[in-house]
């Protein structure tokens, strides 16, 4: 969704200044996430890493205002999280691909835009756009049960980046996939966002797909939820290919999030 | 799956369907040959009749008639002379109990959806309402009939007019409300909490939502319910012709040829196989909106 | 769509509130304006004659309710036979499934007059056939259900262990299948009492509750009629509360 109003242009896509979220259950208060301060610059591609229950997922939670933040500031591109959301500014992908079952490819993806009152004509042309972003064009009158997973979330991601969000959630995205889909995807995913110049945030537990993908990546650790460091791991102008998985430079980085993640050097020889 | 499969599918259900029913008739003939004419009563004290317990019923002709008289008996005239053959006032007081109760099968569905998407609005409603919903069906409040039959009376007489077709109704509704209602919520409640986060990343209200998700997602847990609803509202309107007496209906009818089966023991198989058409029907055209809905009924698998 | 959260005493309290208001809707209707139909009498007029004619509502309750308990241990035994029948077999589950698609349809009332003939009109047979014909559908198609209800890796574990077909159904099919009888049971139980008075409206014996409430409506004893009412709604809330605690105990977590 376009919004009338251009926020200011040096709007960071997120910043999060001691950003908390306490539950409170039958056996006293959890802590899931306390004290984040994080900032996504627009365009930028971050993932957040770290065991379960380091409160990544809640993280991204209450970025996309699905969940309310207990302390902290939450601001994305400059305004509040719940008005960002009402603007459309960010697309969300979650682990499952979550396609309504009784839409086509083509209807799923235009959801969004369904909701919003866009035309039919511009919502046609929007879907074709889309559909050949993800690479479904003959797919887009099939029903989501004829797809593959790989394919159904391709669909959610394109679904997501409908509105021409300026920001990507993604929550594990490629976490039910297999190996091989998954890197085909994660190829996909550096030139969408390329292509789409959007900012993303996401949310993983594989070390060598947040390397991958991102231009920095977060490191977050459990009881209580914290981010415990933030690693540069971009590789400049190089081109995010199959070569690069080979490439020294990204086992060096694969290694500094290990030890990060671990909080001790990681011996050579474990690696893989 | 492909057509072709499931149609042989549906071929060989229905063959088996056939055989079952061959099963049936095959049982009711034989136990009529071999079985006693007096039936097989357990404990039953000498030269005292009707004491005991009958098992195993009756076989002589006016017990138990055989199957080719219950058909023929259709196609004889109703009560001699040159009234129409039995199957005629046969079809026509089903009719008649069929549109009683589709009206009551409408205010049923009316009543339950409207309750059920309540429910799923305002969790305290459902807290309030449910156990009552699930209790008022565990009891035999059918039992009222022949109580609303005399409110509608007094309705009629004094406030404003009041068909006893309605009162019928109104009793088929009563029975059918509740699959819906549950149904319904139910359905309200299916889609995973996954769609309703995605609904809400959308910044998009309970209208939308409700009519973009959760009404399309309830479809397979309604389709049951109105099915449900359709038989029982059937039951319901049988039940509440022949409890208060209404004429021109199936029951009505069955009641009456039921008292005369000492002399025409074939003549009340009629409404009976009418009323077991009925039922038949009532399901069968829910299932064929079904057919119209299939899109929404798309594996649960998916997504 | 806020999702406040609501205290949980309210859980208990709601459909209390919902209980009393009702009752003080039907109060102030009935006693306060007293603009009742006069088929509609008081709840409290109700509870007098409940408690006056209690011999006379507890005999015709005696006879319903046996009725309903007839049919339904019949009906229940003869579902679980099927049942087991057509897990085993798979033609007779092809001959029964789409005659049970039709029980489960047609309003099995109408055939007690029929019943009535079979077995003659001075018994309460006809009744405890369609109570039982009533009581076979859910328990047929839930005990169904709860047989092909082992999981493969279950099944391997056993065949694995060289377990007997018989050792297989009492340490795995048995215990999987019980928790689904018990629902079958339950929902059967409503349907057994429901049946089993309403059958009454059909002829037969000239007694049970369904008769008296005939009876009394038609005469318009209107207070007296719904305290037969009220007999029968306590018969099914004793079965539905009985057999609910009958699923309890076989179910540490429900189905479904």
């Amino acid at each position: 969704m376009t919004t009338t109003e251009t926020p200011r242009p040096a709007a960071p896509a997120v910043r999060a200044s001691g950003v908390g979220r306490v539950f409170s259950t039958a056996s006293g208060d959890v802590i899931a996430l306390g004290g984040v301060e994080l900032e996504v610059a627009a365009g930028e591609f971050v993932s957040l890493i770290g065991p379960s229950g380091c409160g990544k997922s809640t993280l991204l939670r209450l970025i996309a205002d699905l969940d309310q933040a207990s302390t902290g500031e939450l601001e994305i591109f400059g305004k509040p999280a719940a008005r960002a959301r009402i603007d459309q500014d960010y697309g969300i992908v979650f682990q499952q691909a979550g396609l309504l079952p009784w839409r086509t490819v083509g209807d799923n993806i235009a959801l969004p835009l369904e909701l919003h009152k866009v035309d039919k004509a511009e919502r046609r042309a929007r879907v074709a756009e889309l559909a050949e972003l993800v690479g479904l064009t003959e797919f887009v009158e099939s029903y989501p049960d004829q797809l593959s997973g790989g394919m159904q979330q391709r669909v959610a991601i394109a679904r997501a980046l409908a509105a021409r969000p300026r920001l990507l959630l993604m929550d594990e995205p490629f976490g039910a996939l297999d190996e091989m889909t998954r890197e085909y995807l994660q190829s996909e995913l550096t030139r969408i966002a390329a292509e789409t110049g959007a900012a993303v945030v996401f949310v993983t537990h594989s070390i060598p797909e947040a390397v991958f993908l991102s231009d920095r990546v977060v490191v977050m650790s459990p009881r209580p939820g914290r981010i415990t460091d933030v690693l540069t791991t971009g590789f400049g102008d190089v081109a995010r290919n199959e070569a690069l998985r080979e490439s020294p430079a990204y086992f060096d980085r694969v290694t500094a999030v290990r030890e990060a993640l671990h909080g001790a050097p990681v011996e050579r020889a474990n690696e893989r | 799956m492909t057509a072709a499969r499931s149609s042989a599918r549906r071929g060989a259900a229905a063959l088996w369907g056939a055989v079952g029913i061959l099963a049936v008739v095959v049982l009711w003939e034989g136990y009529k040959f071999l079985g006693p004419a007096e039936g097989v009563t357990i404990g039953a004290v000498e030269g005292e009749t009707g004491s005991g317990v009958m098992i195993l019923p009756r076989t002589h002709d006016r017990a138990m008639p055989h199957l080719i008289d219950m058909v023929t008996r259709l196609f004889q005239s109703t009560s001699g002379g040159d009234t129409p053959p039995l199957i005629v006032p046969v079809i026509t007081a089903a009719l008649t109990t069929l549109g009683i109760a589709a009206v009551g099968w409408l205010i049923g569905v009316a009543v339950g959806a409207l309750l059920g998407a309540l429910m799923q609005r305002w969790r305290l409603v459902e807290w309030g309402l449910l156990p009552w919903i699930v209790v008022s069906q565990t009891v035999p409040l059918i039992a009222f009939a022949p109580v609303m039959n005399s409110i509608g009376l007094q309705i009629d007489r004094d406030v404003m007019p009041w068909p006893q077709w309605l009162s019928v109704a109104v009793i088929a509704s009563y029975l059918a409300f509740f699959p819906v209602a549950v149904g319904m919520l139910r359905g309200l409640e299916a889609p995973d909490r996954i769609h309703v986060d995605l609904m809400r990343s959308y910044a998009a209200g309970y209208w939308p939502t409700l009519l973009r998700l959760r009404l399309p997602a309830a479809v397979p847990h309604l389709l049951p319910a109105l099915r449900l609803a359709a038989a029982n509202a059937v039951l319901g309107a049988v039940v509440a012709e022949v409890s208060i007496g209404m004429r021109g209906g199936i029951g009505r009818m069955l009641i009456q040829l039921a008292g005369q089966a000492s002399s025409d023991p074939a003549a009340p198989w009629g409404p009976t196989f009418g009323s077991i058409a009925l039922g038949l029907i009532a399901a069968g055209s829910v299932a064929l909106v079904g057919l119209g809905l299939k899109n929404y009924r798309r594996g649960e698998a998916a997504a | 769509m806020t999702t406040r959260v609501l205290a949980s005493w309210l859980r208990i309290a709601a459909p209390i509130g919902v209980g009393v208001l009702g009752v003080a809707a039907w109060v102030l209707y009935v006693d306060v304006l007293g603009a009742a139909p006069r088929m509609l009498p008081s709840p409290t007029t109700i509870g007098v004659e409940l408690v006056e004619r209690w011999g006379i509502i507890s005999n015709a309750m005696l006879i319903t309710a046996t009725n309903a308990l007839i049919g339904l241990v019949i009906g229940a035994l003869v579902a679980i036979v099927f049942a087991a029948l057509a897990a085993a077999v798979k033609p007779i589950d092809g001959m029964l499934a789409p005659i049970v698609a039709a029980i489960a349809v047609v309003p099995i009332v109408a055939l007690t007059p029929i019943l009535n003939t079979m077995f003659g009109a001075s018994s309460q047979f006809g009744r405890q056939a369609v109570a039982a014909l009533a009581a076979f559908v859910p328990v047929f198609v839930n005990v169904l259900r709860g047989l092909r209800q082992t999981t493969p890796v279950h099944r391997d574990l056993l065949r694995a262990s060289a377990a007997s077909a018989a050792q297989t159904f009492r340490v795995l099919t048995l215990p999987t299948a019980l928790p689904y009888l018990m629902t079958g049971l339950r929902i059967a139980s409503s349907l057994a009492v429901i049946a089993a008075l309403v059958a009454e409206y059909f002829g037969g014996p000239a007694d049970g509750i369904g008769t008296a409430i005939a009876t009394y409506a038609k005469s318009g004893r209107a207070a007296l009629a719904w305290a037969f009412v009220a007999g029968g709604i306590l018969i099914g809330l004793i079965f539905f509360l009985v057999t609910s605690l009958l699923e309890k105990l076989a179910t540490r977590r429900p189905p479904v």
